[in-house]
């Protein structure tokens, strides 16, 4: 309870100090996020991306956002409420905006809409995303080797296929360290809720892993591993001071330069409506500093996140096999974008099965 | 010098009215309290808050989109809490209410007719009817606490819900995101204007007018309130418990699944496993604060319904967490509850000796 009035207080004493200044001729960029600032995770990195825009681009522009959205009929009207305030630019950071996006959109064609995580797009809607799953890999990897028990817990909320590849990737990670590796996966079905994720940690930490990760956004399952003395990863933005002995890296989300690149295209007048997914080497995914970890796991690490960066390694090439043994690449083969963007099964050595 | 409450020999007509204004008065000055310790201007953010969503077409549509919800399960709630019967499950029987009328388009995706719509209305209804049926049941069965028996079917509600936009209701092209196949054409409530109000507004202001009609004018009514008043009072009149327990279940409980369906087919358009905010439980400030009234219900449903746009609104403008509607809400609640003392009881300033001091 402390700790959330701390950083209620945090989180408040931000926005205080950006205030909201005014100005006619000024872009307003706007924000949507699913989960509140002070998440420390998804939402937390998207905001520092807002605030990125504001250092880099000073008084050019002003940013809005709306914190808390739920993925219902409420997203419809907060996302038009920006664009009726006057917003030029709107980012909606969450899948479950998809369709509310589109609709307001095709109310206020002349403003530009950035989705995020989504497959649809129009004139004035661009998506964006980011590979995750190469930042997973790297960390499934890691976790074989710090792993005694070889088995991991995998917290996960939805099961899209964003969510999918990166259980995929992390269990593909692992066997190149251990082919017997094990990961058991839990479902909380929300991207928020420090509640569950907590009791989901629990519950894979007493199943005999030693290794947690998650695909959620708050702190809790870390912290969770701290406690119980067992390793984990963070998620979005470096976790190191809420499990300081418990957080190996964190996958970083790192927004700031698509999301000053994007506003700086609109005060140009050069904004066009396409799909950017960047990964390790654009910069949007990135490794927060290696921690309680041998140096041979991190020079290892590193290794193969230059690899990924350059192009030489893809996570998911073949030869692999999918949950039920049948084939999903032949040896050799990469899988190309259009099938991440629509995976539905687990590869071989998930263990459990995809909600369906 | 002190203040002291003293019982008055009979309920205060006035203070029963003005109760509620207090309560809303008093929530005013202290949310501007609040606004000016995080450094804001108080008169700017109250502005904000309550001023500016009644201020454009826009932002009043969208009032009716939220009030909507609120006044229809609000009025039956009245009802049911005048005949001294504790329905806290209203957010279990939209829940059941929007599935039922789900069936039809999730099954019969390609059926277009206004009979479509019809069907998905009714079965709305029946199904919050039929789920409140069970705590009523229960309750004069067993005598078992409604209380607790409607509270608790809330989650079983919701985990039903979720298990069926995961599951078996799952759009197969929705790349397992959990939500049913959008609703299309006849499968979506028409549209008032060129905004998001849909009929559902139109069903809100029927119920209060017709349970308005009901309490006042209605044998029905009157059989409620006495039973509601005092149960043995009302036996002697012939009236019969069981039978209100019944009728104010099933009434609120299908109002509030036309609620939950009028939910999913307008605004939502299709089911998600979060179809409300919480409308079921804001409907109990609701209806408290419209003073168990109908027509009281509808002003209610509308203040509430700016408190929410109001925390929104004045997350944009004046960048402020979300929690703040949260905190008005609260203090609504508390300071009707702390005015209502006022109808039982009067302030009076006593100087010197305080009169329970004599022995």
């Amino acid at each position: 309870m402390k700790r959330l009035i701390g950083l209620t207080a945090v989180a408040l004493a931000m926005v205080l100090a950006i205030g909201v200044p005014h100005a006619a001729e000024k872009l307003k960029v706007g924000f949507i996020y699913v989960g509140p600032i002070g998440d420390h995770g998804w939402s937390y990195q998207h905001d520092q991306g807002r605030l990125a825009i504001e250092k880099e681009l000073g008084d050019k522009v002003e940013t809005v956002y709306v914190e808390k959205v739920s993925e219902g009929p409420d997203a419809e009207r907060a996302i038009e409420r920006l664009a009726r305030q006057g917003a030029g630019l709107i980012f909606t950071t969450s899948f479950g905006f998809m369709n509310p996006t589109l609709k307001v959109a095709e109310r206020f064609p002349n403003v530009k809409f950035e989705h995020a995580t989504g497959f649809k797009r129009s004139k004035n809607v661009a998506t964006y995303n980011a590979r995750f799953y190469e930042g997973r890999y790297i960390i499934g990897q890691a976790a074989a080797k710090v792993s005694k028990s070889g088995v991991a817990g995998y917290i996960a909320s939805f099961p899209i296929p964003e969510v999918v590849m990166g259980i995929n990737a992390f269990i593909l990670g692992a066997q190149t360290v251990n082919p017997d590796f094990k990961l058991k996966v839990v479902w909380v079905n929300s991207w928020f809720d420090p509640g569950k994720e907590a009791d989901a940690a629990k519950v894979l930490i007493g199943q005999g892993a030693d290794i947690i990760t998650q695909h959620t956004d708050s702190t809790a399952p870390l912290q969770i591993a701290g406690e119980k003395g067992v390793h984990g990863f963070g998620q979005a933005s470096d976790m190191i001071k809420f499990a300081p002995k418990a957080q190996l890296t964190s996958i970083v989300d790192n927004w700031a330069p698509y999301y000053v690149a994007r506003t700086k295209e609109v005060l140009n007048g050069t904004w066009k409506s396409e799909d950017t997914w960047g990964g390790l080497s654009a910069g949007t995914v990135e490794m927060a500093p290696y921690a309680n970890v041998a140096d041979d796991i991190v020079k290892a690490a590193k290794e193969t996140e230059a690899k990924i960066r350059s192009g030489a390694l893809h996570p998911f090439t073949g030869p692999l096999q999918k949950q039920d043994g049948t084939e999903f690449l032949a040896a050799g083969k990469v899988v190309d974008d259009g099938t991440l963007a629509s995976m539905n099964f687990y590869v071989k050595g998930v263990d459990g099965k995809l909600p369906q | 010098m002190k203040l002291i409450l003293e019982k008055r020999s009979e309920q205060s007509r006035a203070m029963a009215l003005l109760s509620p204004l207090l309560a809303i008065a008093i929530t005013v000055v202290i949310g501007g309290i609040i606004f000016a310790s995080l450094g804001l201007d108080p008169f700017k953010a109250l502005h904000v808050y309550f001023v500016e969503p009644v201020t454009s077409l826009w932002s009043i549509e969208e009032l009716i989109v939220k009030a909507a919800p609120l006044v229809l399960i609000g009025a039956g709630l009245a009802i049911c809490y005048s005949a001294n019967v504790w329905n806290i499950g209203a957010e279990g029987q939209l829940t059941i209410g929007a599935l039922f009328g789900s069936a039809i388009p999730v099954y019969f995706t390609t059926w277009q007719s206004p009979l479509t719509l019809v069907l998905m209305l009714v079965l709305g209804g029946v199904g919050g009817a039929l789920f409140a049926a069970i705590p009523a049941a229960l309750k004069n069965r067993f005598g078992a606490n409604e209380i607790l028996t409607s509270l608790m079917l809330v989650y079983v509600a919701q985990l039903l819900l979720d298990w069926l936009v995961r599951g078996p209701w799952r759009d197969p092209k929705g790349y397992n995101f959990p939500q049913s196949v959008p609703f299309e054409g006849w499968q979506l409530l028409p549209l008032l204007g060129e905004g998001r109000v849909h009929i559902g507004a139109i069903f809100a202001v029927i119920a209060v007018i017709a349970l308005a009609i009901m309490m006042g004018r209605s044998l029905r009514g009157f059989e409620i309130r006495v039973i509601g008043n005092s149960p043995r009072a009302g036996a002697f009149a012939g009236f019969d418990q069981k039978r209100v327990v019944w009728f104010s279940f099933l009434l609120s409980g299908a109002l509030a699944g036309l609620a939950g369906i009028c939910e999913v087919a307008g605004p939502s358009g299709e089911l998600q496993p979060n179809i409300s905010p919480g409308y079921g439980f804001t409907a109990i400030i609701v209806a408290f604060l419209g003073r168990l009234n109908p027509i009281g219900v509808l002003f209610a449903g509308i203040l509430l319904a700016i408190s929410y746009l109001g925390g929104e609104a004045a997350q944009v403008e004046l960048g402020i967490s979300d929690k703040t509607a949260q905190v008005f809400q609260g203090m609504l609640l508390f300071f009707i509850l702390a005015c209502d003392t006022l109808i039982l009881y009067r302030v009076k300033i006593v100087s010197g000796r305080p009169a329970t001091a004599k022995v």
